[in-house]
């Protein structure tokens, strides 16, 4: 048992003492956190993550870190379906009081502030609201953090801080209308059920400008892939804020919050922003930069099939196949390259499960020659962007876009 | 037996069709457990005091999942749990700390 000074304890919220207690007894009933370890490829390490099961309602994920959970989709997952499964969806927590027991009977969510009329809705006001549906990429701003050089602290994700859901619930902005935002309204602030361990911490909030809030696709969600949320995905509500980085997308959504002056709490103000420059990119120890709240996807791709290391065979037809989003819009194309970036080819694209989606795509291939090569992947979103050759750079270790590279060796 | 029961399905089956099922989504109350993550710190000068004052917040995987990170950012971070998260953590133990992270995790 970990040793808190009593004094200590009494400074802490009682959760952490119920939490303990509860994960004593989890922990004796279920089977042990870690069944095998996924060699991760950070430069410089560590590199060795155990693969967890230990987690309810989800299987197989990578722990990041067990409290708050931190847990990331293993790769694989990624080849084997354009949505990512919700049992391996990727879990992001920032504070560790974390609700275990929802009752769907008892829960509210609140609209306040800067409103005609204050609202407290239960589920079955929620889910009589009209239905929508949308594909939608979740990811987090640091996805791929592990791979930032000089290395930067926070989560040491590899690529799998990201999944791509269909997404079921009702229109934000029919919820606000419902309350009435008044004239003058700025921002709109999110806050979900999860709370800091230390009262006086910043509870994790987030805001999105009333036009945005407004724009009918910002949508509260309570299903992805056709059911009810994962309690570590957010249940039972979760903003779907589509094309925006996964900070915004608040789960256990339990409070919103319509402000008529912008937002300076410490999570958007300080925390989760970038630099005011091209790909959010500076020089390690540069100063004097303007940082701005992250907001909008950049466009990614990634091979899925084929990784750094495998052998192929020389002069063997070969299908390369993975998966693209355009970020804030849809793709527009996806090029691979077997040549180290010399040479592009346009690839086959698959169903459009809409603009804010994964798209697959996949190409067929072959390399006559022995020795060492990089496939390269590069996706173009609708706006034109493509993705940078050379990786970008920020303390916080967000927004890597940079077109990814698979070094195999063909015999 | 079948004969009898035929109309029973088939009223059962025409209710089905009324309804449409697809629209209406039913959420289910969840009770779980997480688990709390009892790894401890590795041994060292600093270890205990590590352990009694990161650990009550989060697990320690997430300190040994970190890259050798240089003392300047170590500081940091350890004044950010103090200071912006609220860590009761007092004066005299803030260098204990940071040299232990230094000593696991730092680049030189």
């Amino acid at each position: 048992m970990r040793r808190v000074p009593p004094t200590r304890v009494l400074m802490l919220r009682r959760c952490f003492l119920r939490t303990a207690g509860a994960a004593t007894v989890a922990l004796a009933s279920q089977p042990a956190l870690a069944d095998a370890i996924v060699e991760l490829s950070l430069p410089g390490g560590p590199n060795e993550r155990p693969i967890t099961r230990g987690f309810p309602e989800k299987g197989a994920l990578i722990l990041q870190r067990t409290r708050p959970p931190l847990l990331e989709t293993p790769f694989e997952a990624f080849d084997q379906s354009v949505l990512t499964p919700n049992d391996q969806f990727y879990v992001r927590w920032h504070w560790s009081v974390i609700p275990t027991q929802i009752d769907v009977g008892s829960f509210r969510l609140a609209v306040h502030g800067h409103v005609e009329k204050s609202l407290s809705l239960s589920l079955d006001e929620v889910l009589a609201l009209p239905q929508v549906e949308l594909v939608a990429v979740n990811q987090c701003s640091g996805n791929s953090r592990g791979y930032f050089q000089p290395r930067v602290p926070g989560a040491q994700w590899s690529n799998g801080a990201m999944g791509n859901a269909r997404w079921t619930g009702v229109r934000l902005m029919d919820v606000l209308d419902r309350a009435g935002v008044k004239a003058g309204a700025v921002q709109v602030r999110f806050n979900g059920l999860d709370e800091p361990m230390v009262a006086e911490a910043p509870d994790f909030m987030k805001s999105l400008d009333v036009d945005h809030a407004r724009d009918g696709e910002v949508m509260i969600a309570y299903a992805m892939n056709g059911k009810q949320l994962p309690l570590v995905n957010g249940f039972p509500l979760r903003l779907v804020v589509p094309g925006w980085y996964s900070t915004y997308w608040i789960k256990m959504l339990n409070d919103i919050e319509v402000l008529n002056q912008p937002d300076t709490n410490y999570w958007m103000k300080t925390a989760y922003t970038i630099p005011d420059t091209p790909h959010a990119s500076i020089e390690p120890g540069q100063t004097g930069i303007k940082f701005v709240p992250i907001s909008r996807m950049l466009p990614r791709s990634f091979i899925t099939n084929i990784k750094s290391g495998d052998t192929l065979r020389a002069g063997a037809p070969t299908l390369a196949r993975g998966i693209a989003f355009g970020g804030d819009v849809g793709v527009s194309r996806v090029e691979f390259s077997s040549d180290g970036g010399k040479s592009w080819q346009e690839a086959q694209l698959g169903t459009d499960e809409g603009k804010y989606s994964f798209r697959q795509w996949q190409i067929r291939f072959s390399l006559p020659n022995a020795g060492n090569h990089r496939l390269m992947v590069r996706c173009t979103n609708s706006s034109g962007e493509a993705q940078p050759n050379t990786p970008n750079w920020n303390p916080a270790g967000f927004m890597r876009n940079v077109i990814e590279q698979a070094a195999v060796v063909v015999a | 037996m079948v004969r009898r029961m035929l109309p029973i399905i088939l009223a059962v089956a025409l209710v089905a069709l009324a309804t449409p099922a697809a629209d209406k989504f039913t959420l289910k109350s969840v009770n779980v457990d997480l688990p709390a993550g009892e790894r401890m710190f590795p041994d060292g000068p600093g270890a205990d005091v590590a352990n009694d004052n990161c650990l009550a917040c989060h697990s320690a995987g997430m300190v040994l999942n970190q890259p050798a990170l240089p003392k300047a950012v170590w500081e940091s971070e350890v004044d950010k749990m103090r200071n912006v998260y609220k860590a009761p953590v007092d004066d005299k133990n803030v260098d204990v700390i940071v040299h232990y992270l230094i000593n696991i995790k730092g680049t030189n």
